[in-house]
């Protein structure tokens, strides 16, 4: 009787000392991480100097409505009359009609402001995140437009659906505080 | 007009010259206005505010107190379901199912083998407390607040036995399946537990056509297997179970004494109740003790084998690696082994890198998943030579009990023990009628 006892007590003892080295781990593990960490979160973005507008945050994201938008550095932007983002490589006319515009979805807007200069604003609920007109922008312009995932649509997955899709690795994990890879204006 | 002309041929002489291409930047200049025009801001939309993190930790925290709580003390299956159908709605369909314990494993896993990678600490929370909740309750987070394991608890209408000997050669994909995260997570490759999520699409209500199918056919095979992928896919699942066999108070059957009535037997639509066991009789007691010799025989073999079979597949599991991948695109079209380039080769000749440099990276990689595929393999020598051991050792048992690893916690046999019925009867009693 006395031997089963101990072998009792052993096992026990052997299950405890276990269950708090599992414990200790835990929280060794989660002080290390959390000390390690100066950041609060992490949230998804595109390298606009990588990107090469392939078309797929338009399709890949899991929204509906990609979270990646077209946005403008002004700054870059030459306010060309014949922006090669706004019309198609060979217009038929140099005007706003819909079969002269890049954009599939018409969200480029187009306004006068002074000879010979012309604005050019993305209309945010319209644009699809294809990069049409950023591919036009980067090969005959000054790159003013680029594609960036927007931080109020973004779900930000674990893995983000458009990451693995993207041809050029252009997706990067960067910190909630600098959300945007923006391109930067050399004057 | 004349400035419009400049500039027009200028746009012709860029098609004629794509060569230019390279010095992109400033081709026209900004111009200087003189109509007072300002320069509009780019926008730039904040992320959500990280007090919605602390939320919904703070909720998750909640629910699994509650959970422990309902399981342990209120014993009452009702009062749990209410709980499983308000984790479904906020873990599930309100976050979307994400960040998930499930997903933090690969966080954890890439944070520690990538040092430029932080973990946010939510993520680091929901991997850490339900296993620190299982160490004390037992898996409580699989029984209530799980939204994977909720979404398939609730179409269970007819649950189906499974054998204990295919439950356990089933549960072997879910090691395979943790272990290929790890491996995925460490080299930076992927995150295949998100990538493979079969209820996330339900969950954000759109998502790819695969997972869709793969989803759906889950939940149809739910509705007669209880919950399959938390049995026989789920990689934190495996975790839970080591840690639930720690456990200081697991889910019991009876509140008091098991009178072994056997009314139970057939309550657990998981098949995790193991009945009391019988002294072997004396001819098999010889065959299983040779039995056993035999795979503790086998157990370093398997290891050896799988560590070897593993480290033969480093090739397709390296292509897992985005870089791999274009390494081995740009050298079949350097070798003209393949006609014309992708998205993938332009991608990387745009870079201007030289492929030599490419290549060297590659090759890199893939004697690291030399390693992980010689560790991942070998692993899943030790889980398949365990689960042999295992099944093949008898434990003494005197009494009904829910298995000390497999429980899910979701608290269906209660109502089954006719003990459960008099301690509801004594409460009854015991509350004064005005």
């Amino acid at each position: 009787m006395t031997r089963n006892k101990d072998v009792m007590n052993r096992r026990k003892f052997l299950r405890e000392g276990l269950w708090g080295a599992c414990l200790a781990g835990l929280g060794g593990a989660t002080g290390l991480s959390v000390a390690r960490n100066n950041r609060d979160n992490m949230v998804w973005q595109i390298d606009p100097y990588l990107c090469i507008q392939c078309g797929n945050c338009a399709t890949y994201c899991v929204l509906e409505e990609s979270a990646v938008k077209c946005v403008h550095s002004y700054a870059k932007c030459g306010y060309c009359d014949l922006c090669t983002a706004y019309l198609v490589p060979e217009p038929t006319a140099l005007d706003t009609g819909a079969e002269n515009e890049m954009c599939p979805t018409g969200a480029i807007k187009r306004t006068f402001v002074e000879d010979p200069y012309y604005e050019y604003t993305i209309d945010e609920s319209l644009c699809n995140g294809c990069g049409k007109c950023v591919k036009g922008c980067n090969a005959f312009g000054n790159g003013s437009l680029y594609l960036q995932v927007r931080h109020d649509r973004c779900l930000n997955c674990n893995e983000c659906a458009i990451a693995v899709a993207c041809p050029s690795q252009a997706f990067k994990r960067v910190p909630a505080d600098q959300p945007y890879l923006l391109k930067e204006v050399v004057h | 007009m004349m400035l419009r002309f400049l500039r027009f041929t200028v746009f012709v002489f860029a098609l004629l010259a794509p060569s230019l291409a390279v010095c992109q930047e400033y081709r026209f200049p900004p111009p200087d206005f003189e109509s007072g025009y300002e320069l509009p801001e780019t926008v730039v939309p904040p992320p959500r505010d990280s007090a919605y993190e602390y939320v919904d930790t703070a909720v998750f925290l909640l629910a699994l107190i509650l959970a422990s709580y309902l399981i342990h003390k209120k014993r009452s299956r009702r009062a749990i379901y209410a709980l499983v159908i308000f984790s479904l709605l906020y873990f599930g369909f309100w976050r979307r199912g994400c960040i998930c314990p499930i997903g933090a494993i690969q966080n954890v896993t890439l944070t520690i083998f990538d040092s430029s990678y932080a973990i946010p600490i939510t993520a680091a929370i929901f991997f850490v407390l339900p296993l620190v909740f299982t160490l004390f309750f037992g898996r409580t987070f699989c029984g209530a607040v799980c939204p994977l394991g909720m979404i398939q608890d609730v179409v269970l209408v007819r649950p189906v036995k499974v054998p204990l000997w295919l439950e356990s050669a089933l549960r072997v994909l879910a090691y395979a399946y943790l272990g290929a995260a790890v491996l995925f997570a460490a080299t930076g490759s992927a995150f295949i537990i998100c990538r493979y999520d079969p209820f996330v699409a339900f969950f954000r209500l759109s998502g790819n056509w695969n997972l869709l199918v793969f989803g759906t056919s889950l939940l149809l095979i739910g509705v007669f297997v209880g919950r399959p992928y938390c049995r026989f896919l789920c990689p934190y699942g495996v975790l839970l179970r080591q840690f639930s066999r720690l456990a200081k108070w697991r889910v019991t059957i009876t509140p008091t004494e098991c009178v072994k009535c056997r009314l139970c037997e057939d309550a657990c639509p998981f098949g995790a109740i193991r009945e009391p066991t019988e002294d072997w009789p004396t001819g098999q007691y010889r065959i299983a003790k040779k039995r056993l010799a035999l795979f503790l025989v086998l157990l370093p073999v398997l290891v050896a084998g799988g560590a070897w079979g593993g480290h033969k597949l480093k090739a397709p599991l390296a292509r897992m690696h985005p870089t791999v991948r274009t390494a081995e695109r740009v050298y079949l079209e350097e070798t003209g082994q393949i006609e014309g380039t992708d998205d993938v080769s332009d991608a990387f000749r745009a870079t201007g890198r030289a492929s030599g440099d490419l290549y060297r990276e590659a090759s890199m990689l893939r004697d690291r998943f030399a390693l992980g595929g010689a560790l991942l393999g070998g692993f899943l020598g030790f889980v398949v030579a365990g689960k042999l051991i295992a099944l093949s050792v008898r434990r003494r048992r005197s009494d009904y009990e829910p298995d000390s690893a497999g429980c899910l916690a979701c608290g269906r046999c209660y109502r089954y023990c006719p003990k459960e019925h008099e301690r509801l009867n004594q409460k009854k009693e015991r509350v004064p009628a005005h």
